[in-house]
Parts: C-alpha cells; sequence; structure tokens
C-alpha cells in the first residue's frame, strides 16, 4: 500500500507539471495544452514514482525509458524532464523557438528524450524494438510507450501490437490517453474505434483500465502489469482532455489552442486552488 | 566472366559479421529466404526477428533495437523498404541518425518477373533525398562483401539496394571499400575521351560498352558509383578532368537519380558534354529475362554505348 503522502506529492507534481506547460504556452502561442494535461498524473507517477532515470547519466543502459508515441504531447514530458532536472528551466520559455533545445515535438537532442516520434503509429514499434534489445541483453530496465486514443486508428500501431505479443515483451508496458477528444472533435464522432479494451485482449495483449487522474490507480495498474509474464500489458487511462483547466476540459480547440491574457490568468489561478486544495 | 550472386554474398557476409559482433540483429518481413538473411536465421536464431508482413513495423522497431545499441539490419524487397516504410526511415531512423541498416533487396527491375509493384525504379532515389541517409548500389557480390564491414563500422543509418540476380564480377578484392568513394573500374589513360559514371548492374553495361568503343578507338574510363549518397563534389570532379563528355549510368528513373546529381555537380564546374543513360519516366513490367527488360527500358551496353557517342559528338 503505497502512502498517502506520496499519492499527495504525486498529485501536486502533476500539478507542478500542469503550471510548466502554462510556462511553455504562455499567452497567444498555440500548444498541445489538451494532450498534454491529460498526462500530467501518469507522468508524474512514470518519472517521480516509477522510471529508473538519472538526469546526471541520462544514457545509462539499464535505465527505464519512456516513449511518447502521441508526440504532440512533448509539452508533458518536457515539464517531467525539467523537473527531474535533466536541462535548465530557462529552456521552457524557448520551447519551439529557433535554437532552443525544446523541439516541438520529441527530439533525441533532448536529454531524456528517447525517440523521435510525432509521426502518429509509430512509437510503440520503436518500444518493441527497445524492450527485445533490453531482452537480449538480459537488462532489467522497462520500456514505457505512451499513445492516444485518437492514434488508434494509426495501422501500424496495430502490426506493433501483434509483433509484441508474438514475441511475448513482457518488460514493456504502453498507456493509451483514452481523454476521448482527437485534434477535430471528439473522437467518437470524428473516428470511432468502439471495444478497445476487446480489441487488445484480442491481438493478445493484458489489458488494465485504470483512473488516469489518480496516481494511486495509475501505480496499481503500472505494478499488476510488471507482475504479468509471456505477454505485453497496456493500461487504458481514463482520463480528460484539458484536465485541470475548466475551460480546456473536454474541448477539441484546446487540442492546439492558445490562450489569451484572461484564460491564462484563470489556469494559473485553477492550478493554485488545486494546489491549495491538496 | 565470373558471376555471382549479390544476394548470397549479403547473407555470408551478414553471418560472417554476426560471429565476432554480437550487436548485430537481423529483421525481415518474411522474406528471409530471398534477401538471404536466412542464412543469418540458421546461424544466429536468437538474433533473428521475424516481423511477418509488416514493413512498417519492421523499421521503426529496428530503429527501437538500434536506440538501445544494438545494429539492426531489416531486409524486404527494396520497393517494400523505401516506399511502404518511408515515414518510418525519415522519423523513425534518419531524424535520430538511428544506426539502421535497411536492406533494399530485389532492386530496380531485378525482379524481373514480377513486375512492377515488385521492382524499384526510384527506391535509391527517395531514400536519396532524406537527410542522414548513406545510399549504397554495389556492383557485384564482391563489393558487397567488403562493404558490409564498413557498412557495420559507420554509425549511422544506411541503406543499400541488392541485386536479385548473379552479375558479373569486376571488383577487386584487394582494394578496400570506402563509403563515398568513386572506383575506377578501367583504368584512366592519357587518351580518354569520356568518362562513364556507372552504378550497380549498370557498370558491367558500360563496361561492355567501353570495349566497343576502344575497337573504335574512343578510350571512355568506366567508374563505379557505389555510394549514390554522399556524392563528393571532388570525387566526381576528380574523374571529369580532361574528358571531353560524360555518361552517367543507373538502372533507376532519371528524376532524382545519379544522373540529375552528377550533373549537377559537372555544371557547377564549368559545363561538360553529358548524357545519361536511366528509365524514363516509368514503372518497370514483366518480362521473362533481366536482359530483355534491360533493353526495353534502355539499359543495355548499347544504350551507354549510344549515349557515349551522343556526348562526344556534343562535346566536339
Amino acid at each position: 500500500m503505497i502512502s498517502e503522502s506520496v499519492i499527495r506529492e504525486l498529485k501536486a507534481e502533476a500539478i507542478q507539471l500542469r503550471f510548466d506547460i502554462l510556462e511553455m504556452i504562455g499567452i497567444g502561442n498555440p500548444g498541445h495544452l489538451g494532450g498534454s494535461s491529460s498526462l500530467a498524473e501518469a507522468m508524474a507517477v512514470l518519472y517521480f514514482y516509477k522510471m529508473n532515470v538519472d538526469n546526471n547519466y541520462p544514457q545509462k543502459p539499464d535505465r527505464d525509458r519512456l516513449v511518447l508515441s502521441k508526440g504532440h504531447a512533448a509539452l508533458i514530458q518536457y515539464a517531467a524532464l525539467c523537473e527531474k532536472g535533466f536541462f535548465p528551466r530557462s529552456e521552457l520559455k524557448r520551447v519551439k523557438a529557433l535554437d532552443g533545445l525544446l523541439q516541438g515535438h520529441p527530439d533525441l537532442t533532448i536529454p531524456g528524450i528517447e525517440a523521435v516520434t510525432g509521426s502518429l503509429g509509430q512509437g510503440l514499434s520503436i518500444g518493441v524494438g527497445m524492450a527485445l534489445a533490453l531482452r537480449l541483453d538480459k537488462s532489467p530496465a522497462r520500456v514505457y510507450v505512451i499513445m492516444g486514443d485518437g492514434e488508434q486508428s494509426e495501422g501500424q500501431l496495430w502490426e506493433a501490437s501483434q509483433a509484441a505479443a508474438n514475441f511475448k515483451v513482457d518488460n514493456l508496458t504502453a498507456f493509451i490517453d483514452w481523454n476521448k477528444i482527437q485534434a477535430t472533435g471528439p473522437t467518437r464522432d470524428i473516428f470511432s474505434i468502439p471495444a478497445l479494451d476487446e480489441k487488445w485482449k484480442a491481438f493478445g495483449w493484458n489489458v488494465i483500465p485504470a483512473d488516469g487522474h489518480d496516481p494511486a490507480k495509475i501505480i496499481e495498474a503500472v505494478e499488476s502489469a510488471e507482475k504479468v509474464k509471456g505477454k505485453p500489458s497496456v493500461i487504458i487511462l481514463d482520463t480528460v482532455k484539458g484536465k485541470g483547466f475548466s475551460f480546456a476540459e473536454g474541448n477539441a480547440a484546446y487540442h492546439n489552442g492558445a490562450l489569451t491574457d484572461e484564460t491564462y490568468k484563470k489556469a494559473v489561478e485553477e492550478l493554485n486552488a488545486a494546489k491549495a486544495g491538496l | 566472366m565470373e558471376t555471382a550472386n549479390l544476394r548470397k554474398a549479403y547473407g555470408e557476409a551478414l553471418v560472417e559479421a554476426g560471429k565476432t559482433n554480437k550487436d548485430i540483429v537481423v529483421l525481415e518481413a518474411d522474406l528471409s529466404k530471398s534477401t538471404m538473411s536466412a542464412l543469418f536465421k540458421e546461424a544466429f536464431p536468437d538474433r533473428f526477428f521475424e516481423m511477418g508482413i509488416a514493413e512498417q513495423n519492421m523499421t521503426s522497431t529496428a530503429a527501437g533495437f538500434a536506440l538501445a545499441g544494438k545494429i539492426p539490419f531489416t531486409g524486404t524487397f527494396a520497393v517494400f523498404a523505401a516506399g511502404r516504410a518511408y515515414d518510418q526511415i525519415r522519423c523513425a531512423v534518419a531524424i535520430p541518425r538511428a544506426n539502421v541498416k535497411i536492406i533494399g533487396s530485389s532492386c530496380g527491375l531485378s525482379d524481373y518477373g514480377d513486375g512492377k509493384t515488385h521492382q524499384s525504379v526510384e527506391d535509391g532515389n527517395i531514400i536519396r533525398a532524406i537527410p542522414n541517409m548513406v545510399v549504397l548500389n554495389p556492383l557485384d557480390a564482391v563489393e558487397v562483401k567488403k562493404m558490409m564491414p564498413v557498412v557495420i563500422n559507420y554509425k549511422g543509418p544506411v541503406y543499400i539496394r541488392i541485386n536479385r540476380n548473379d552479375l558479373p564480377v569486376y571488383t577487386s578484392p584487394n582494394e578496400k571499400f570506402q563509403i563515398g568513394k568513386i572506383f575506377p573500374v578501367t583504368k584512366d589513360t592519357e587518351k580518354s575521351d569520356a568518362i562513364i559514371y556507372a552504378t550497380g548492374i549498370m557498370v558491367s553495361k558500360a563496361m561492355e560498352a567501353a570495349e566497343r568503343l576502344k575497337s573504335e578507338g574512343i578510350i571512355a574510363q568506366v567508374v563505379n558509383v557505389s555510394t549514390l549518397k554522399p556524392l563528393l563534389k571532388e570525387e566526381v570532379l576528380k574523374y571529369a578532368a580532361g574528358k571531353k563528355a560524360a555518361v552517367t549510368a543507373e538502372e533507376a528513373v532519371r528524376t532524382g537519380g545519379l544522373g540529375q546529381a552528377i550533373a549537377s555537380i559537372l555544371m557547377a564546374n564549368g559545363p561538360l558534354a553529358f548524357e545519361e543513360v536511366a528509365i524514363n519516366d516509368d514503372f518497370g513490367t514483366s518480362a521473362r529475362n533481366y536482359d530483355e527488360l534491360l533493353t526495353r527500358y534502355g539499359l543495355m551496353s548499347e544504350d551507354v554505348y549510344k549515349a557515349v557517342k551522343k556526348a562526344l559528338n556534343k562535346g566536339k
């Protein structure tokens, strides 16, 4: 059983990551707020509870790897890496700027980033390759891959899911950020992909549903996945797109939207209130 | 003339390298018996991964292997390797300079029977356009064997075109292969009138053409451009010096091909009478044998011969 204080710290960390997203987006520039904030708790759990990574030795061979297949949510990973000390805070304000460190999508030039993603549907394949390589090396490291729910329409991802099952890749845990909104609207209206859990089961995976905004539930799911041998596991995170910002929650406009002076102020107020309420 | 199979050479070289280099892994899309990586599978089953008929996944998975320190080779027909998995090569392999070696087997028209869906007239041209990629096009089995250790030592993504058929051997086992180097196949002489930059199967066709030209008193030097990218300016110009005309010969469409690449270098240096032997804007087609097809697409020694004569006439 994980202590209440640990969970409270992870919740606080998730709020801090959302503050960092705001710092990166700023006012007047489009940024992937929605799909980044839906992952704040999962990122907090992975980077601040689960993963073996070292900012002083980003390339250490036995590190755990996180591949953000939904690369457009890079802001949330940048936030976590920054909080872990992989690069200076001053880089946050230079995101997407010419000659800035932080690219619009994850790039290997950024310390702590493990794969180039952004062209959707490729992250799981990359993760499977890493997991197989680590297995050959008898490494204890785990690979985590985070996909989007809209991304589930990419065919390559299903090729990768079959490969993972064929090779019995059990040192990999995948996540689906089931936030139910994609770039241009609700996923069920844009391109419906029903029975996701049944599909992944049929493809030979261990499927675990979890509340994606409850760190305790995420930890429980991640640890239950680790115990399953002989098949890969996928955790379907039930999340809210734009979580933490009332005006952005469930709103496709903030898939890659800009904040005004007013919405920025409101966002800060809401995060402060959430922080105070912990 | 001695001939040998390039696919077999690839498979054997892979096994040889695999004996000492434990980081080499091989991924295949259900064509290992054709690409000849089946030899590796037999020797090192633990490092062979059958990815099924899913080239896109194979390519990105190979990137994952590379990012975790392995040296993955992927194998399939060139048309699928370069075409089906273009974006995977671009995003997962080339952008991060992942140490992936991509084998484009049965390249060009060499899979003569299977027709246009399986022949690749543009694979090398496409991959050349992707930043960070090295593109190799060996002319014979000996060159394939010499290339392999160099490719393995080179840290970065490489695309290698492998011809399906037995081809004449022109490469000397003694000369060291080097990425970016152009290799003379005939000796230069002070009397050389023309230079033929040939690649892959077209080196042998250029050699036949040079023989015929020689009987007419025309000296054409043939060089083997087995590195399609990087194509080094100084290497290209070195062989053009003092010539009256230059000809290129490739088993690929003109657009974005070797001919255009050489022409842009030569033009920048001051014009030289120039002709290209390449496939016009067209896909392949089925044929019962390779030469029949090469004849149809204007890729025989006769075509190279005519191109040299035409270029020399312009140069007068």
